[in-house]
């Protein structure tokens, strides 16, 4: 028996003054992650600092937005949803949702793609992932 | 500085209740308090150490111990690390001991979501305004069981874990919870049982769940020249230590956890291994909890948890490491959605012989408490504790 995906609301997400271009962007369908320029490493999730070197050296970079679920769960409530850990192909492990698919037919190891899903109240669209 | 033997457990105290519907939160902390000062021998004047949490109501070191008259405090400490704060306490209140900043630590912990009616679990909630990873999980309906469901889930993908290897550690809990007049859950499960309890979280089912309840407890730590005048069983510090494992900037590794650190800090301090062992109290919040505690103390291989707790091998009397023999959260009691302070209430019953006959481990002399506290597969610490009968 298959388990659609729920179009559950979702939370608009507070922003703050740091993180205001991740989101600006996410509005024009745009999906950034962190760059730390020190390193040249990719991060998750977006701030005004590295995480590697602590240094504001950082900018926000477009991602292609694919990846594989690292891992999930599918949460059996009225409106099942399933939390995952997407690997971006640039490295980060992204705490995310996959949507719009049977969640029973999910797998670790699986291929998606990003889609952005609108958010309550006029929020910013949040960054989800599809299977491809 | 090792704190080795610079103080012991000299009270604890678990609160009877598990719905508190005829008391505050400040209330129960009183009645804890007092409770543990009983069990000790000692009286409120004598505390100068006082150690809670956000949890406490207010600014708990000034609330608190204003509720309580608490007027001779000469050190004090809310650092709070989630539920497995109560455990790096202990930790905590022997390093002031030893440095003279306090003689008699108290050491409170209290709640009611039950009688709250609080979702504790299943729905998305911030800890407090301001934190920088909330735009970026809330809205991803981030909990506390989805948080532990994606790490059992790895597990199994990664080990071969199994459902049925997750559930003996709910069995062995309910074998021991049966015990425990005060037990939420005092009904002897099986494996199919937990197994046929319905699905929260892939993989994790209602009985890989802990209970949600109220209460609370508390402990006295005091020197040891204290300890030894009052006319309970010593149990000595020997080992506490913390550790927090984060993100990693997006390179996590759900794998492991950081008891990993916390207990080989603990373990070299106190100078003994996982074999020494002969009771462990281990924060059960899901079944997932625990096997990621053991492997990451050491008590067995990494991947080889399922395998370790599975026929029964965590039942007292039956298997090589008696754990949670009140119950624990899984079926005995979660005050305030915070294990590690019966945690550490259990193992120090153990030390003293104090336990349920049932349950009670023979000549119980070395005993390890372990919490997780945050969000275990998100960002999370965890502490270690070693006592010893003296």
């Amino acid at each position: 028996m298959a388990t659609p995906a729920a179009n559950r609301a979702i939370p608009a997400p507070k922003e703050d003054p740091t993180t205001k271009p991740f989101w600006d962007a996410a509005r024009e369908g745009r999906f950034l992650i962190g760059l730390c320029k020190d390193t040249g490493r990719h991060f998750w999730y977006p701030r005004g600092c590295s995480p590697f070197t602590l240094s504001n050296n950082v900018e926000l970079v477009e991602a292609k937005g694919t990846g594989t679920i690292y891992t999930f769960t599918v949460m059996r409530s009225k409106e099942p949803h399933a939390p995952a850990y997407v690997e971006l192909d640039e490295g980060p492990r992204i705490f995310t949702n996959i949507v719009d698919c049977d969640l029973d037919t999910l797998k670790i190891g699986q291929r998606v793609r990003l889609v952005f899903k609108p958010t309550e109240e006029g929020g910013a669209p949040v960054p989800m992932f599809t299977p491809v | 500085m090792s704190i080795k033997g610079a103080a012991y457990i000299v009270g604890a105290f678990e609160h009877p209740t598990r719905k508190a519907e005829g008391q505050s939160v400040a209330q129960l902390h009183a009645e804890v308090a007092y409770g543990a000062l009983q069990d000790a021998g000692l009286s409120k004047d004598d505390i100068d150490g006082f150690f809670c949490t956000s949890a406490a109501p207010g600014l708990g070191p000034i609330n608190m111990a204003d509720y309580m008259g608490l007027t001779k405090l000469r050190h004090v400490d809310s650092t709070d690390m989630g539920g497995c704060s109560y455990i790096m306490h202990v930790g905590h209140a022997a390093q002031a001991i030893k440095e003279g900043r306090c003689n008699i630590a108290l050491i409170t912990l209290a709640g009611r979501p039950r009688a709250e009616g609080m979702a504790t679990g299943t729905v998305p909630r911030s800890w407090a305004p301001n934190i920088p990873d909330d735009p970026f999980e809330i809205p991803m309906a981030r909990t506390v069981v989805t948080s532990y469901a994606m790490v059992a889930q790895r597990h199994m993908y990664e080990y071969g874990t199994t459902s049925e290897q997750l559930a003996w550690i709910k069995v062995a809990a309910s074998h021991h919870a049966q015990h425990n007049p005060h037990a939420m859950l005092p009904k002897v499960v099986t494996v199919e049982e937990v197994l046929n309890s319905p699905m929260v979280a892939d993989p994790l089912h209602r009985l890989d769940c802990c209970v949600i309840s109220d209460g609370g407890g508390a402990l006295i730590v005091a020197r040891p020249e204290i300890a030894k005048s009052l006319k309970r069983p010593l149990v000595k510090v020997l080992g506490c230590a913390e550790a927090t494992k984060n993100q990693a900037g997006g390179y996590l590794d759900l794998t492991y956890s950081a008891a990993r650190q916390s207990g080989a800090a603990a373990f070299a301090e106190a100078g003994v291994g996982p074999a020494d062992i002969q009771y462990a109290s281990i924060y059960d919040s899901f079944t997932i909890t625990v096997l990621m505690q053991l492997e990451d103390l050491g008590f067995c291989e990494k991947g080889k948890g399922g395998a370790f707790v599975a026929d029964g091998n965590l039942i007292s009397g039956v298997g090589r490491l008696p754990f949670n023999t009140d119950g624990g959260g899984l079926c005995n009691n979660h005050p305030a959605n915070r294990g590690g302070m019966t945690k550490v209430i259990e193992a120090v019953r153990q030390l003293r012989g104090e336990a349920h006959p049932k349950v009670q481990v023979p000549g119980c002399r070395l005993a390890l408490a372990n919490g997780i506290g945050g969000l275990l597969g998100h960002r999370h610490g965890a502490a270690t504790l070693i006592l010893e009968r003296e």
